[in-house]
């Protein structure tokens, strides 16, 4: 029998110009009922503007298990930060 | 006899009355999401309640305050309709009463919103986008229940029947009043028996038509309901927190 009320995650825009965000999670029966439970969830102090709810089972995500093989050698390439260039003088903002 | 003050305590004591009784799920809702929409639905029946009251009171030009209004009276001075302070029993009967109440309210706090009144006007501008929702609450899971298992729709019908007479005193004519509740029934018609053709139920049938909450007359559910909401302030008049 599948679950009468399976686990969604949430993803609320706080404002307009920003990226969805992940806030939580929570169960529902149904993507609507997701959307409206996130709405009375997530969103009661003025959080957000826009809100996705995703199937928690419809995420891949990597394992902890993979952590050294994903994200290691990503350790040892400082030539992948913008580091070495000069700044020129009055750039404010980069 | 005051009308706009009897007019604003009726409003006012519908929201408070729904409030207190729905706000009695908290911690039982069938799942906690559930539980936060239900307290949710509750706190904007309160905030409506403490808006008409406050006015109410003004209107009477007693002195009387939204606490004087709320915790001070006994039954017979409460004008709710007895469709609110009827008890939740189980959720079907709760979302059956909510979908009558919203789709009542919806259209009044509408109709309130461009009525003559300012301060009533500015109050349904602001309460029927909380009706909206509740009304959009109650219908989804209205159909769930209706549509759904074999003994989900045996109950959602069993509440719907057993609500249903008292949807009649909603409706009770007035025509003096800003917005005169008779005018508001062709919507909730139309509102419910899409929601209930949707949720594969039947329409109740009219017949018996319970009223009395206007004039005070209330069913023996209301006693209890304030005894519980009024103990404190009566026992600690003006107590702070």
């Amino acid at each position: 029998m599948t679950d009468p009320s399976p686990l969604w995650e949430v993803f609320v825009r706080a404002r307009r110009g920003l990226s969805h965000t992940h806030v939580g999670s929570l169960h529902a029966p149904d993507a609507e009922l997701a959307l409206r439970n996130a709405r009375d969830l997530y969103t009661r102090r003025q959080e957000g503007v826009s809100i996705w709810v995703v199937p928690a089972s419809a995420i891949t995500a990597s394992s902890p298990d993979e952590k050294d093989a994903f994200f290691d050698p990503a350790a040892d390439k400082v030539y992948r930060h913008p580091t070495f260039y000069d700044v020129p003088d009055g750039v404010a903002h980069l | 006899m005051n009308g706009p003050f009897e007019f604003a305590l009726r409003l006012g004591d519908d929201a408070l009355i729904a409030a207190q009784r729905l706000a009695e799920w908290t911690t039982r809702a069938p799942e906690m999401e559930e539980d936060i929409a239900l307290a949710n639905i509750a706190l904007d029946q309160l905030g409506a309640a403490r808006l008409l009251l406050t006015y109410a009171g003004e209107l009477e030009g007693a002195g009387r305050d939204e606490d004087a209004l709320a915790y001070l009276r006994d039954d017979r001075e409460f004008r709710n309709c007895l469709l609110v302070e009827l008890p939740n029993d189980d959720f079907a009967v709760t979302m059956a009463k909510l979908l009558f109440l919203s789709a009542y309210q919806l259209p009044l706090y509408t109709a309130l919103a461009e009525c003559a009144d300012e301060r009533l006007a500015a109050i349904g501008s602001k309460a029927r986008k909380e009706s909206a929702y509740h009304l959009d609450h109650a219908s989804l899971w209205v159909k769930r229940l209706g549509d759904g298992t074999e003994e989900s729709h045996r109950r959602m019908q069993a509440a719907a029947d057993q609500v249903w007479p008292y949807v009649a005193e909603l409706f009770t004519p007035d025509p003096g009043a800003p917005v005169d509740p008779a005018t508001l029934r062709a919507e909730f018609d139309a509102t419910v028996t899409a929601v209930l053709t949707e949720a594969t139920l039947a329409r109740p049938e009219s017949g018996w038509a319970p009223a009395g909450g206007r004039d005070g007359l209330h069913t023996e559910h209301l006693s209890y309901l304030l005894a519980e909401m009024q103990v404190l302030h009566r026992a600690h008049p003006g107590a702070k927190w």
